[in-house]
């Protein structure tokens, strides 16, 4: 399976003359510290180094095993995945979900598929091709070691998954069958139905819940992390609180694993499950965890649009409906409110096709969605108002049921169309569907070295909640990849050489470290609930939630952000002051686990604003005004920012640390992506 | 449109509860049914009064968290979860009672919120296939013939919601449990475990607290997923052979 394509070796450029300072420095926003560096990755050839690093990470007798506690936060791909394959090695570990049971983690809401590097389909597929496609996809922001890795580890996931008795779909003939996705020219995409997160989900849940019954993984359901304890500059343990009956409890570990997903919800809508939340990332952060690209965030194209005010979540409809649907708007804004049954072939306009004629509906999930943006923005969008502008596009599939009968578009699309129809009450067979791009996916997250760990010894993260294998844009179906590489084959390979330095000197509760933590979780949740003011969460969280989408969605400028790290800074002033949460923190108490989640979020939204400005280039989900083609394609600046953005917390009323981990480029070469 | 809401209040799992009665007004059809809700508790907020709690999450019908009994009917008058509900399925004036799961095996945590966490001790009782990570074969050399793969896959659709058992007369889980004893007994993998599995799974099952199956049939018909009702001809055949087999 391994490929032998050989590397090439980028040329590197010349310097380019110095620009002024980061504007961000000018503003006193951040200042820079020392630049980092993975330094776990073992050198030498790509294909040789995860082979390498595993017989190199120490190993842990058996029989010491179950001396050694695991603490995982979050029981999706990543977290559910990790605490099975840890609780099968024999380790004590101890599982944390919000929700009422691990099964019911954000994961489950994926629906296109999984990527793997099979080559089942003979068609040109390998580890090198998969690793390369990720590579490119991500426009060049990853980290060549750990997306290599993932792509060789791709085919065992699938023979996992099948071992467990994950229904993926099949061929007549009883083998796995594939299909194509995300733009890319090969099959390797594994899929059940529109459900494969849900199908993946429940595997990695039943591997969790075989360990449960065999006692090697406690499991705290309807549990949240509140605090990471650091004692002696390791990680030791979390502070939650038990969602029920509001205790606030300790647990103490040798190593703790966050697995907590992404945080897309500071944008208030978005795909993301309405309990997601950045809290236990953002709480390690402020405890020594560097955060990374926090403003890669990716927006999808193919969402249900906004109906009112009332709006609480967004829903995604797989970007399978690009291969068949046909996306267009008016050309003249007059024909905005007008039956699109009525509006005549020459008064259309497919913009995609116009704009993209090789690859037209089907260009990569960022350019669609931007598109779809200006074309709203010169007045030209379909469906209700949402402010001053119509929020939406058409997604045709007149031609598609034409072509293909009423039956056949069924088939293959039934249960979106479906989907669409209760949401919207429209049928699509009918009238055109309306979408608009969403967010759906963040890419930045908590820093990691190849082992996973963060710069908080014994701090471990996988799946969404790190940076790592997606760069500056994640491709269709390799989300599922990662959170099960993390989960099964990754992190249980890699935290072992850090286990079996333990275990660690027994913590008191009376440590200091542990007494800090829980303080400030007393402190915090008894502030939320004396404030007693005149605004609800959830106001607050809308408006930050519209601050970050007109000014750090999309697209960024310099200005816009400026602005908004002011009504952000603004905001959480008032928030602090005038928030009012009622009820009593000894009870199952909705609106305070909303209160803290979005306080963090008050926190977060600034720093990706942070991360947005000083990276005065485009790349992937990231589009700055002032860094574009004359065609008003992403434009690239390699020669400044080819590096990790990993920042620092700057303290409570300090500015965050910028550290820059350069990104190497050995086997792919770094190129302007090109869709036209 | 303009609602009067009647909602099961219960401020803990030992107190007693209530309907309460409250009118909504200006509610859009476009809204889900759990936004309405949501306007409504930003108005409790507003005066002073606890928002009511009741559990949801994904809102795509997916993760199986959110779960009404809405009018007398799981998930409300739509074969669809609570959260993919909308208020078209309504008309102006409306009365809706709504109310938590009712079952022994659910107790009531708070308003609208119930504990199922006896569904998660029946999986741990057997409702998975032992597979180490590192110990699988090629995922080719076992194949599955399609008939069977898509019926593995139609019960594998269950997002364990508890639906089935608030429906039931007798708050059964059996149609929860026979989608999982179908789903994991079609395949070539599950056969090794295939008699254990359904005997532990029926005794924790029992052991919760659930009722017996007697055909109603208002599980599937309230399922979200569609479960059908063979399941559980499925899970009775498996624990009568497996019980002669001496498991």
């Amino acid at each position: 399976m391994t490929d032998t394509q050989t590397a090439s070796t980028v040329a590197p450029e010349a310097p380019a003359p110095a620009r002024e300072a980061a504007p961000g420095v000018v503003h006193g926003l951040y200042t820079e510290g020392e630049p980092i560096a993975d330094t776990k990755a073992p050198k030498g050839p790509i294909e040789a180094r995860w082979n390498k690093r595993k017989f190199d990470a120490a190993l842990v007798n058996p029989a010491n095993r179950r001396k050694l506690t695991v603490i995982i936060v979050g029981t999706g791909l990543a977290g559910g995945a990790a605490a099975a394959t840890l609780g099968e090695a024999g380790y004590n570990v101890k599982s944390f979900c919000y929700q009422d049971s691990p099964r019911r983690a954000h994961s489950i809401a994926a629906q296109g598929g999984i990527n793997a590097a099979k080559n089942y389909k003979e068609d040109g597929d390998s580890t090198f091709r998969l690793f390369y496609d990720t590579v490119k996809g991500g426009d060049y922001r990853s980290r060549e070691s750990n997306v290599y890795r993932l792509a060789e580890v791709s085919a065992n996931i699938i023979d996992q998954c099948v071992a467990q008795g994950v229904p993926f779909a099949r061929e007549y003939g009883g083998l796995l069958d594939n299909r194509s996705f995300g733009g890319v020219q090969v099959s390797r995409t594994f899929y059940a139905r529109g459900q494969t997160g849900q199908q993946l989900l429940i595997g990695a849940y039943q591997a969790l819940e075989r360990q449960v019954a065999a006692g090697t993984v406690e499991m705290f359901s309807r549990h949240e992390m509140l605090e990471v304890v650091v004692a002696d500059g390791k990680a030791r343990g979390i502070i939650a609180r038990d969602l029920v009956t509001g205790e606030i409890e300790t647990h103490l570990a040798d190593a703790v694993v966050l697995a907590s997903g992404g945080y897309g919800n500071v944008f208030f809508l978005s795909t993301n499950a309405m309990g997601s939340n950045v809290t236990a990332t953002w709480r390690a952060h402020r405890k020594g965890a560097h955060f990374a690209n926090p403003c890669y965030t990716q927006i999808h194209p193919t969402c249900i649009p906004v109906a009112g005010e009332h709006q609480s979540k967004l829903t995604l409809m797989s970007e399978s409906l690009r291969n068949d649907g046909r996306i267009w708007v008016p050309k003249n804004a007059a024909d905005c409110e007008k039956d699109p049954r009525e509006i005549p072939e020459e008064d259309r306009d497919y913009y995609l096709e116009r704009i993209y004629p090789s690859f037209g509906n089907l260009v990569p999930r960022d350019i669609a969605s931007r598109q779809a943006k200006n074309v709203c923005d010169e007045g030209r969008g379909v469906g209700p108002k949402v402010g001053d502008f119509r929020r939406g596009v058409y997604l045709d599939f007149t031609d598609a049921l034409k072509r293909m009968s009423a039956e056949a578009v069924a088939e293959k699309y039934g249960n979106l169309l479906d989907m669409y129809q209760r949401i919207t009450g429209e049928n699509p067979y009918e009238v055109p569907m309306r979408i608009y791009p969403a967010v759906h996916y963040t890419m930045g997250g908590l820093w990691v070295d190849y082992d996973l760990q963060s710069s908080i010894p014994g701090l471990f993260v996988s799946g969404e909640a790190n940076f790592s294998d997606h760069g500056a844009n994640r491709l269709g179906a390799s989300a599922l990849m990662q959170g099960l590489a993390d989960g099964y084959f990754v992190l249980p390979n890699t935290i072992r050489d850090y286990l079996a330095k333990g275990p660690f000197p027994k913590l008191e509760e009376s440590n200091e470290a542990v007494v800090e933590a829980r303080a400030s979780v007393d402190a915090r949740v008894q502030k939320l609930l004396s404030i007693n003011g005149d605004r609800s969460v959830d106001s607050f969280h809308k408006e930050l939630g519209n601050i970050m989408w007109e000014y750090c969605g999309m697209e960024r400028s310099e200005e816009g952000l400026l602005k908004a790290i002011d009504l952000i800074r603004g905001l959480r002033d008032e928030f602090w002051r005038n928030v009012k949460v009622l009820g009593s923190a000894d009870t199952l108490n909705q609106s305070l686990e909303k209160a803290g989640r979005v306080a963090d979020f008050l926190e977060l939204g600034e720093l990706m604003c942070i991360d947005a400005l000083h990276r005065r280039e485009s790349c992937g989900g990231h589009f700055r005004a002032e860094s574009q083609t004359e065609d008003g394609e992403a434009l690239r600046h390699d020669d400044e920012y080819a590096y990790v953005a990993a920042w620092e917390w700057g303290g409570q009323d300090g500015a965050p640390i910028l550290h820059k981990e350069d990104l190497v480029y050995e086997f792919v070469e770094m190129k302007q992506r090109s869709y036209k | 449109m303009n609602l009067t809401l009647k909602i099961w209040r219960q401020a803990g799992p030992q107190a007693k509860g209530e309907m309460v009665t409250y009118p909504v007004s200006d509610i859009s059809e476009d809204m889900s049914f759990l936004e309405m809700l949501d306007v409504l508790n930003e108005q409790l907020n507003a005066r002073g009064e606890e928002p009511i709690a009741f559990d949801s999450d994904c809102r795509e019908g997916i993760c199986g968290m959110c779960g009404l009994m809405i009018s007398g009917k799981a998930h409300g008058p739509e074969v669809t979860t609570t959260c993919q509900l909308h208020m078209r399925s309504f008309s102006d004036g409306d009365e809706i009672t709504i109310e938590p799961w009712r079952a022994d095996a659910f107790p009531v945590i708070k308003d609208l919120v119930v504990d199922r966490s006896s569904f998660d001790r029946i999986i741990q009782a057997g409702g998975f296939i032992s597979a180490n990570t590192g110990s699988a074969p090629e995922a080719h050399s076992v194949p599955v013939p399609k008939p069977k793969a898509d019926r593995a896959f139609m019960a594998a659709a269950c997002i364990g919601c508890g639906a089935c058992v608030a429906a039931c007369p007798n708050a059964s889980g059996m149609l929860f449990m026979g989608a999982k004893i179908t789903h994991l007994g079609e395949l070539p993998q599950g056969q090794p475990e295939r008699d254990a599995r359904v005997v532990s799974m029926v005794s924790q099952h029992d052991h919760e607290g659930f009722g017996g199956c007697t055909n109603v049939g208002a599980c599937s018909s309230a399922c979200p997923k569609e479960i059908p009702l063979d399941v559980i001809n499925q899970l009775n055949k498996d624990l009568r052979g497996a019980l002669m087999r001496g498991e």
